[in-house]
């Protein structure tokens, strides 16, 4: 029968010879290999003071993002929440009033927009489905917490801040986002 | 024995107590450092600079956690389990000589705490009571896994503590005396029992491995075989206890390896020292033996993987008894040869 890679073995039955059955030469033939790890450098990342370097595509926490006027792009549609596999996020949508112009891009928008970061997966199915480019997955890292309550992340959490933008430059260039 | 030698001894037993204890705790320490650095690893080095203070963690870790004793278990013997594994451990190292003679307060100090004549037979005597110890644990968990690592553990201990013994024996034909201290004096200087002993000394070291229940001979309390072993049922300062213990029994072994086999407190070129200069060096050369012993002793565990139990059997029976026994009738027939005995 042909084997698929030429890296197997003719696995062989023969007895021990007698420098085989002592032990002691493959014993020590062991020791020194080992040894030698001792000198070499560790392949540690001392989390938090060094932190590894995340490839452009990677998924961590969510933002809901702004457009150039500050206005919150997301309008409730409810497409992310059921895109989304494990059921994380849940929302609660209310329309705009007439003074809330410059806050809200269009009529609807989401008045309470939870995610349950113990329930997401980070899958990015999410961001996928959004059709008004609100949500995207930064490669910030969630933050570990003491209580379960304080993982569901509501809409203070999630919105990005008017003046400090949260930069996903990276994201929307890869797959199938063209820059406009 | 007046009150002056009293206290001598008070305080020797309370330093050698400590001392161990400490050297233990940062033996725990030590083996997963060197686990790391073999493995490619760091180790633990968040509590303390270093981790430094990680043994500290796990003593309070281990003293937090609720101590329960199984319902249907045996309750005196659950609980007098670990007790007698910790005992066995300490008291060997009462016979143990730490170094020459110390002369402080105007008197001479022996740095041993009990120079007995039969130094040797005592702590080959006591590690066989060791085996009680885990005994007593597997039998009064009421676990049939514990009762089987128990089984398992305590038929190890005693086929290798005959071939260690045999060993012995062969030490004790080259010096002439029992007693640790004679034994140790015969190594005067360089001529240490390793280089006249080699076989003796791979004997030995081999069974002090599987005393201690130290990989590859690990059998009886590695997780992967027996879920826990014979300490499964046990939690909190129990289950410290036979951790410890097992810590302790690996420095009481290495103490005894140095001493029998590589000259214990002697070293090359001692002639040039007198007086306390030359017993603060001695326990210097000492503990740097020991450490080393140690040192191979974790170096083997993260190097060779376990024995299955009927290899286990013969090896300490069918291989490393036959192999000390030829020994023991070479070294008697040598020493009879330069006594004169043929002539």
């Amino acid at each position: 029968m042909e084997s698929l890679t030429n890296r197997s073995k003719m696995v062989s039955n023969k007895k021990m010879t007698f420098l085989e059955k002592l032990y002691l030469p493959a014993i020590f033939g062991g020791m020194l290999i080992t040894i030698k790890h001792l000198f070499r450098k560790s392949n540690t990342i001392k989390y938090p003071e060094e932190q590894r370097v995340f490839a452009p595509v990677y998924r961590g926490q969510h933002v809901l993002k702004r457009d150039e006027q500050g206005r919150e792009n997301c309008t409730a549609c409810g497409l992310c929440a059921v895109a989304c596999p494990a059921e994380a996020i849940t929302m609660i949508a209310a329309e705009r009033e007439k003074g809330e112009e410059h806050l809200y891009r269009e009529e609807k928008y989401a008045e309470k927009y939870e995610i349950n970061m113990l329930r997401c997966i980070f899958c990015g199915l999410c961001e996928e489905a959004c059709p008004k480019e609100a949500i995207f997955l930064t490669d910030r890292i969630v933050p570990s917490n003491l209580q379960r309550g304080e993982f569901i992340y509501g809409k203070d959490k999630l919105v990005e801040d008017v003046n400090d933008r949260v930069d996903i430059s990276l994201r929307q260039l890869t797959g199938k986002r063209k820059e406009k | 024995m007046n009150t002056e030698m009293f206290f001598e001894k008070l305080i020797l037993v309370v330093v050698l107590f400590s001392v161990s204890l400490l050297i233990a705790m940062y033996s725990t320490y030590l083996e997963r450092k060197v686990a790391a650095w073999l493995q490619d690893r760091v180790g633990p080095d968040r509590a303390g600079p270093f981790g430094i203070l990680q043994p500290m963690a796990d003593g309070a870790k281990m003293f937090f956690k609720e101590d329960f004793i199984p319902v249907n278990s045996d309750k005196w013997l659950f609980i007098l389990a670990p007790g007698i594994a910790m005992f066995t451990a300490l008291i060997t190292g009462s016979v143990i000589p730490w170094g020459h003679n110390i002369v402080a307060f105007g008197r001479d100090i022996s740095l041993q705490v009990a120079d007995i004549n039969i130094g040797i037979l005592f702590i080959l005597g006591f590690v066989s009571i060791g085996v009680y110890g885990i005994m007593i644990g597997g039998w009064a968990s009421n676990n049939k896994y514990s009762l089987f690592a128990a089984i398992r553990a305590s038929s190890q201990m005693i086929s290798y503590e005959l071939a260690m013994g045999i060993a012995v024996i062969t030490v004790v034909l080259m010096s002439g005396s029992l007693s640790l201290r004679d034994i140790v004096d015969a190594q005067h200087g360089m001529s240490w029992f390793v280089f006249k002993q080699p076989l003796a000394f791979l004997i030995f070291f081999v069974c002090a491995l599987a005393e201690c229940n130290r990989a590859p001979f690990d059998l009886a309390e590695c997780e992967s075989e027996l879920i826990g072993g014979y300490h499964t049922e046990y939690g909190s300062m129990k289950l410290g206890f036979f951790l410890f213990a097992e810590y302790i029994n690996i420095f009481i072994s290495a103490a005894v390896i140095a001493a029998l086999f590589l000259g214990g407190y002697n070293f090359p070129g001692m002639d040039a020292f007198t007086g306390n200069t030359l017993a603060l060096l001695g326990i210097g050369a000492f503990f740097a033996k020991i450490f080393l012993v140690i040192f191979i002793f974790m170096w083997i565990r993260w190097t060779l993987p376990r024995f299955r139990y009927d290899q286990l059997m013969h090896l300490g029976w069918k291989k490393l008894i036959p192999i000390a026994l030829i020994n023991l009738l070479i070294t008697a027939i040598v020493i009879a040869f330069s006594e004169g005995w043929f002539n």
